[in-house]
């Protein structure tokens, strides 16, 4: 099987070694986890994939052929937009989006013009309003359609987040470290949610926490000071879910993957 | 409010009793009673010449703001332009503006355009410094989803870097508003024989005095009432925008 995507050297800042020379490569369709302390590079090479400025020296070669959706820490989201105008600023900043085809009023669903067609393929262009309000709904936040992010909680946030890399409809979907800054049911939820509306796309996931990586990864590959490890893993995830957080065998891999990132 | 009104009968009162005290003579400093006196017989006088003075001010603000906002733009998009154009605009700094006056005059003769150049000199760099500095400190979290999401210069500025750097402009303005009229006035100091600035040189002159301070008072109104109303368009238009 071909891969999705790869990045293939080594980086340096400055004079000073930032991660050995690795050889990644994503997988059509899993989730790909990409676990290791702070600062061995993780976001460089996610950063590399998205075509984004790292502040790092690199040596090698990306390959990518398909467009990417990226989803961080940060929820990135534009204070003076609503959650609906968020979800669809990427139709509006590649000019597919008239402001005035979106609901300008609180509690309005009106409908507007389509400029032209969002997806690829034989599906009909939806409305980019419909689709957005959609998957509004699908990540639980159509009671917040038209609130400001300064009035949504943290989870909620990544809520809006993952409704508009959705919406981006991307094959390839980055996540830099997405639920990190949220408390530890809040992220159990959004690594339930994401699982199963992510599900059918790359994913690359981010992360310093074993035990996120242990419930989404469909391939576990620890990232240290030496070098790139592929972690085994006991048993496939379940279509369209993360594992369950409580089943034994995810506990000793989260443990496993532990000691491995202390070692 | 109150406060505000108890410390100026207290300046007052203050201002009076020194004259009546030391017995200055009037065309050194007049009491506030010749001032009012002034203000009053002179209104007709005063009002025309204010009229001109706030217009130069009105169109030299909007035309500063405009330039200034329109190369902070153009220097967002460029870090060589900014490279070029920022040492230049420090240095426009360092001249003082007085000394421009007179050759401006010269330039533009004795009419409006020399005072609203003024304005629009002084009013220029405020508006895009700040703007400049907005339109840098977009959040990078919201540029690298834009690049991801494939979007161009043109709509990152629009949609992003613009709308975030609006708080900064509006700085900017309201800065520049409180220094419009002193721009207006050292025009109408120089030449011309129209606005607050050249009525008050040309009581000067005359040694009346208290015209000097009737026309000052008349500027200084002037000016909190335009800057405030600038200050309260902006903040309604910040809050429609929801920025």
């Amino acid at each position: 099987m071909t891969a999705a995507a790869s990045v293939r050297g080594r980086a340096w800042v400055g004079e000073a070694p930032l991660f050995a020379p690795v050889d990644l490569a994503l997988r059509p369709g899993d989730w790909t986890c990409l676990l290791g302390p702070s600062g061995v590079g993780k976001s460089t090479i996610l950063r590399l994939l998205a075509g984004l400025e790292t502040g790092a020296r690199f040596e090698g070669e990306v390959a990518r052929d398909q467009p990417v959706a990226l989803m961080a820490q940060d929820p990135g989201l534009i204070p003076w937009l609503d959650v609906t105008g968020n979800v669809t600023l990427g139709a509006r900043l590649r000019g597919m989006l008239r402001a005035s085809s979106l609901p300008q009023y609180p509690g309005g669903r009106r409908s507007g013009p389509v400029e032209g067609p969002l997806r690829r393929g034989a599906e009909p262009p939806a409305d980019p309003a419909t689709r957005a309000a959609a998957l509004i709904e699908a990540v639980g936040l159509a009671d917040r359609a038209h609130h400001l992010p300064a009035n949504l909680s943290g989870g909620q946030r990544q809520r809006a987040a993952l409704a508009r890399t959705l919406f981006e409809d991307r094959p390839l979907v980055l996540l830099d470290e997405p639920f990190s800054a949220l408390d530890a049911r809040t992220r159990a939820q959004m690594q339930d949610l994401s699982a199963r509306l992510l599900d059918g796309r790359t994913v690359l996931l981010v992360t310093h926490d074993p035990a996120e990586a242990a419930r989404l990864g469909d391939r576990i590959l620890l990232l240290r000071e030496t070098g790139l490890t592929e972690w085994p893993i006991p048993s496939p995830r379940p279509k369209g879910a993360a594992r369950p957080y409580d089943a034994p065998e995810v506990l000793a891999l989260q443990a496993d993957l532990m000691r491995g990132m202390m070692a | 409010m109150r406060t505000v009104a108890a410390l100026i009968v207290a300046v007052l009162a203050l201002w009076q009793g020194i004259i009546w005290l030391a017995g200055m003579p009037s065309f050194l400093l007049p009491s506030p009673v010749a001032v009012a006196e002034s203000l009053w017989l002179n209104r007709a006088e005063i009002a025309r010449h204010a009229g001109f003075t706030l217009a130069e001010v009105v169109l030299g603000f909007a035309l500063g703001s405009a330039l200034g906002a329109a190369l902070a733009v153009a220097m967002g998009f460029s870090q060589r332009l900014t490279g070029v154009l920022r040492p230049i605009l420090t240095f426009s700094q360092t001249i003082p503006v007085f000394a421009l006056a007179p050759i401006l005059t010269l330039w533009l003769g004795f009419g409006m355009a020399p005072k609203i150049a003024m304005t629009v000199l002084i009013v220029f760099f405020p508006v895009a410094s700040a703007f400049l500095d907005g339109l840098m400190r977009t959040p990078q979290a919201a540029l690298d989803l834009a690049q991801v999401m494939g979007a161009g210069r043109i709509r990152i500025m629009r949609h992003l870097r613009i709308p975030a750097a609006l708080p900064s402009l509006a700085t900017g303005l309201r800065l520049a508003a409180v220094y419009a009229p002193i721009g207006a006035v050292i025009g109408e100091w120089v030449g011309g024989a129209r606005g607050l600035g050249a009525l008050m040189i040309h009581a000067n002159g005359r040694m009346k005095t208290d015209l000097v301070f009737a026309a000052l008072l008349v500027l200084s109104v002037m000016t909190v009432i335009f800057a405030r109303a600038v200050a309260m368009a902006l903040h309604r238009l910040l809050r429609r925008y929801g920025v």
